[in-house]
């Protein structure tokens, strides 16, 4: 693999990162590492109830305190009009609680001090006086007509947020009264957290000799950021300049604006000094947002033979004391209606319910496009139950029902136009590759000898890239994504994006977009992102948009600057605009390939040597907005083996083949698989963040909250198949969210086969080893 | 109280709070903030620097228990501006993403490295299970200090890019 990468036509090699020698070093500049001259941090307080009454908050010993330099409450933000902030699901969130908090750990203070120890000590002597309430934690119980109403600022006194549906409920229920077969499952996707490994935070640095606001941020979507901050303080957006920095991983975490944002900057408004906030894992965990918590319902009617004719499907979607997901506006359940997935129903009808409970706020899109991870874990989970009540190879179902090739653009019963596929040639490549046949010979060899064996298929399919515009928006901006490219007169390029990488590798795999699309190299190409100052307006990266979108709007931008380029060509080749060709790498007279200029000559007579009656420069800007989303799919293949005497699973093999489309970079797309699964992984047997009845969360921090570690992860295959989308730019779909959307049904699939002889047809994750014992002994089973 | 402290093979002097943690001590004051801080509970590893050669978890440390001690940080990796090996070999084995966890996974590596030349697979997933990525996988980061270890053991270019191409097997 070259690590410099001067090579013309990059695209679809495996070049190195051109992040990694300041990331290698120790030089990366994340947002804890902003250390500006005066800087005070910033500590909140936080309840330690789920659900109470504040009778009085007295701040005067935290004010007396040494280095205290201010305190803040909800009464003084109060003061400044911003105690609350909209959410991006259109909720609105509290800033700091007044009156009462509705979860634990919610922001009830700030302290500011001259040092971070300072402010965690004051932060202890500011003493709230809590009148303890009636707490609700399941969000069924939330649905009772007695249930403590956890939003008493709203109009409607009950704790149901809204009802959402898609499908065609009459066409459903009239398949299911005459299909022969019908199976139904409720499905819990447990509430994890994103938890990347850099926590939440912030420096807000208001500069009040010049009226302006530079804020560092761990954003994944900064110009949304400016846009909502403008909003929420309004503070002219001119004169707020958002920066994300290197940011530490995001998977959605990073995405909403969060309390202690608004707090550091409350601050430094008042203090004229720049204020830092950094959260702990702790309050990582506990109060910015979780993710999932969907409880489903789903109903499969099929026929004798395996056909699936409708799908129905009914959820309750926990979404704790604020409704703050990370949806697009007219999309409260997200883009959940993709749950027929990959197969051919004939109509399907699908009903969510939003709930209040007294939990943390959300939930974010964790490594998802907005609740598609939900959606196919319960498709491919019910296809396996299907599967077996009708004694069918779960592969042989899933190839008899698969949407065929020439379906596709195949418009599904919810309204969505998958743009291209191959599932059969995916999944056939996926059986041959982990050698399915004998696996389920050595299956039922060492189920003869009473030892569990597990193979469990994931087939999903994606909706990723976020728009169009026209149906897609977050607090009304429309979801586009832009590109600016800018060619310096010696061929040299720096190109700025609307998306903001989080360890995706966008300033590599960019650079190879426009390298490809201009003859030059990636060492050409610098990829700048991050700062609202100079980056055209985009939406951000997450939910895998960031190559559908921005993608193809460099892909596009780097073709206007082509376009351009051709006229100065034509100029310099000294032949008509006609005459001149592109090969990839240069200009060439039809016909005379020996005379050529290549985008370096032409870049620089576009500063020297401009023709008559064109504009001199050489840069342009596009707005991409995508006609369509874009429909990644893929086939996992897990094989587990249980031990009986502790009911822990061994993943022995885990295959996955993903058709993303074409590919800028395959050794980033492989990379990606691997850490998607390996978070799929974890989420399949490690992670749920539980409360007790009085509303105290269980699972804190790391210690009780398990991110898996080298040890504990098995290793992955890959491999791949490639159906380009045949509206993208440059044929590709986006991978990021792919390996976890698709790979946690594989994994439980995979169990629940191998527990399939005691008659067991679901386990909910996370399947702990005490889950299986459990399951065991029921069933006689010992060592 | 005052401190002394050779870090990276320069002694610096400062007067710490007793309580202050070495991983703050040596981004805040020393600024070199190559050293991260991921969690709370002494769970993640971002913070991972040598202290006298053993690989400690800089936010568990005291910054007055290095006193008179040596510690060496990710910064230190880099001799005369070249790479050092296990820095090289994460940039070719795409063993990073987000980079958070890189610097105390180098470190880690190294302290590894020292101990066992020729770790197997096996060997390097135990040795580095105290610190965690949300990024890769690990896979990427197991080749890595596989190859980097060849590397540092002097085998031959062909055998390197072997590795790096198809990774290697655990014995």
């Amino acid at each position: 693999m070259a690590l410099r990468q001067t090579e013309l036509r990059p695209m679809g090699k495996p070049v190195g990162r051109k992040e990694d020698p300041r990331l290698i070093r120790g030089k990366g500049r994340y947002v804890d590492d902003v250390m500006l001259p005066n800087m005070l941090y910033l500590c909140l307080v936080r309840s330690p109830y789920a659900h109470a009454r504040i009778r009085r908050i007295d701040t005067s010993a935290a004010l007396a305190a040494p280095g205290v330099k201010l305190v803040l409450t909800g009464e003084d933000l109060a003061q400044m009009n911003i105690d609350w902030m909209p959410t991006l699901a259109g909720d609105r969130q509290m800033v700091l609680a007044r009156d009462k908090v509705l979860f634990q750990y919610q922001e009830v203070a700030a302290v500011v001090a001259e040092t971070r120890a300072q402010a965690e000590d004051a932060a202890q002597l500011i003493e709230v006086d809590y009148e303890p309430l009636p707490v609700v934690v399941d969000p069924f119980k939330a649905l009772e007509p007695d249930a403590p109403i956890v939003r008493e600022d709203r109009e409607q006194k009950s704790n149901h947020i809204w009802h959402w549906e898609a499908g065609d409920r009459e066409e459903t229920d009239a398949l299911f009264r005459e299909a022969p077969i019908v199976v139904k499952q409720q499905v819990r996707f447990p509430r994890v957290h994103p938890s990347p490994l850099e926590p939440c935070g912030c420096v807000a640095d208001y500069d009040s000799a010049r009226s302006k606001l530079t804020f560092y941020v761990t954003s994944q979507a900064p110009h949304v950021h400016r846009t909502v901050l403008a909003m929420v303080t309004g503070f002219p957006e001119h004169q707020i300049q958002v920066i994300s920095p290197d940011v530490g991983g995001g998977f959605g975490n990073k995405v909403p604006v969060y309390p202690g944002y608004v707090c550091a900057i409350a601050a430094s408004l008042k203090l004229g000094v720049p204020v830092k906030w950094i959260e702990t894992r702790t309050e990582n965990i506990t109060s910015t947002h979780f993710a999932r918590d969907f409880h489903m319902t789903a109903e499969i009617a099929a026929r004798e033979d395996g056909k699936v004719l409708a799908l129905r499907v009914k959820t309750i979607a926990d979404h704790g004391a604020f409704d703050a997901a990370a949806n697009p506006t007219k999309f409260p359940a997200g883009l959940f209606s993709i749950v027929t997935g990959s197969y051919d129903f004939k109509a399907a009808h699908v009903e969510v319910d939003g709930v209040f409970t007294n939990k943390p706020p959300g939930g974010v899109a964790y490594r998802c496009s907005f609740r598609v991870t939900e959606a196919s874990y319960l498709i491919e989970r019910t296809m396996d139950i299907l599967a077996r009540r009708l004694n069918m190879d779960p592969a042989e179902l899933r190839l008899r029902n698969f949407i065929r090739k020439e379906q596709f653009p195949y418009r599904s019963p919810t309204g969505w136009v998958y743009d291209s596929g191959d599932y059969e040639k995916t999944l056939k490549l996926a059986l041959e590759r982990i050698g399915y046949e004998e696996l389920r010979k050595e299956q039922a060899e060492k189920r003869a000898r009473g030892e569990l064996m597990g193979i469990g298929i994931s087939t999903f399919t994606e909706i990723v890239g976020a728009g169009p515009a026209h149906t897609f928006d977050i607090v009304g901006i429309k979801m586009f994504d832009s590109a600016q490219i800018r060619v310096h007169p010696t061929g040299k390029v720096i190109a700025r994006l609307g998306v903001r990488h989080q360890g995706q590798g966008h300033e590599t795999t960019f650079a190879q977009i426009i390298a490809e699309e201009l003859g030059l190299s990636v060492d050409d190409v610098l990829i700048e992102e991050g700062d609202t100052d100079t980056a055209p307006y985009g939406l951000g990266t997450y939910a895998s948009r960031s190559t559908p979108t921005a993608g193809g709007a460099a892909a596009l931008c780097a073709r206007r600057i082509r376009e351009k380029a051709r006229k100065i060509a034509s100029h310099l080749l000294e032949v008509s605009e006609d005459d001149v060709v592109w090969d990839g790498t240069a200009f060439s007279v039809k016909g005379l390939p020996g005379r050529s200029v290549t985008m370096k000559d032409v870049a620089f007579a576009a500063y020297t040597n401009v023709p008559e009656g064109i504009e001199p420069g050489l840069e342009a800007t596009y707005y991409y907005n995508p006609p369509n989303l874009t429909f990644p799919n893929g086939a996992y293949i897990a094989v587990v083996d249980i031990d009986k005497g502790t009911g822990a699973v061994k993943v022995r093999r885990f295959l996955a083949v993903d058709d993303c489309g074409n590919v800028i970079n395959p050794m980033i797309v492989e990379g990606q698989v691997h850490g998607g699964v390996t978070e799929g992984f974890a989420i399949a047997f490690m992670q749920d963040i539980p409360y007790d009845a009085d509303g105290n969360c269980l699972a804190p921090n790391w210690m009780d909250y398990l991110v898996p570690t080298a040890l504990d992860t098995p290793r992955w295959e890959t491999d791949r198949t490639v159906t380009p989308s045949p509206h993208h730019p440059i044929g590709a779909k986006g991978v990021g969210e792919s390996p976890n959307v698709g790979s946690p049904a594989a994994f439980v699939n995979a169990v629940v086969d191998a527990l399939a002889p005691l008659g067991v047809e679901h386990i909910d994750m996370p399947i702990y080893p005490w889950k299986v014992w459990r399951i065991l002994r029921e069933h006689g089973v010992t060592e | 109280m005052k401190i002394r402290v050779k870090v990276n093979g320069r002694w610096y002097e400062s007067d710490v709070e007793p309580r202050t943690l070495l991983a703050y001590w040596l981004r805040e004051d020393l600024k070199l903030t190559g050293t991260h801080i991921g969690c709370d509970t002494t769970s993640c590893g971002a913070c991972t620097v040598l202290l006298d050669g053993k690989a400690v978890k800089s936010c568990t440390v005291l910054a007055v228990q290095a006193n008179g001690r040596e510690v060496m940080t990710v910064e230190g990796l880099e001799r005369n501006g070249q790479l050092h090996p296990l820095q090289s070999a994460f940039w070719e084995c795409h063993a990073l993403q987000c980079g958070y966890c890189t610097p105390g996974m180098l470190m880690a590596s190294y302290a590894l490295l020292q101990e066992n030349p020729n770790p197997t697979e096996e060997e390097i997933r135990e040795g580095l299970s105290g610190n965690i990525c949300r990024c890769t996988g690990y896979m990427n980061i197991v080749k890595a200090v596989q190859t980097a270890a060849r590397k540092m053991s002097g085998e031959s270019q062909e055998a390197l890019e072997e590795v790096a191409a198809n990774g290697a097997s655990a014995d």
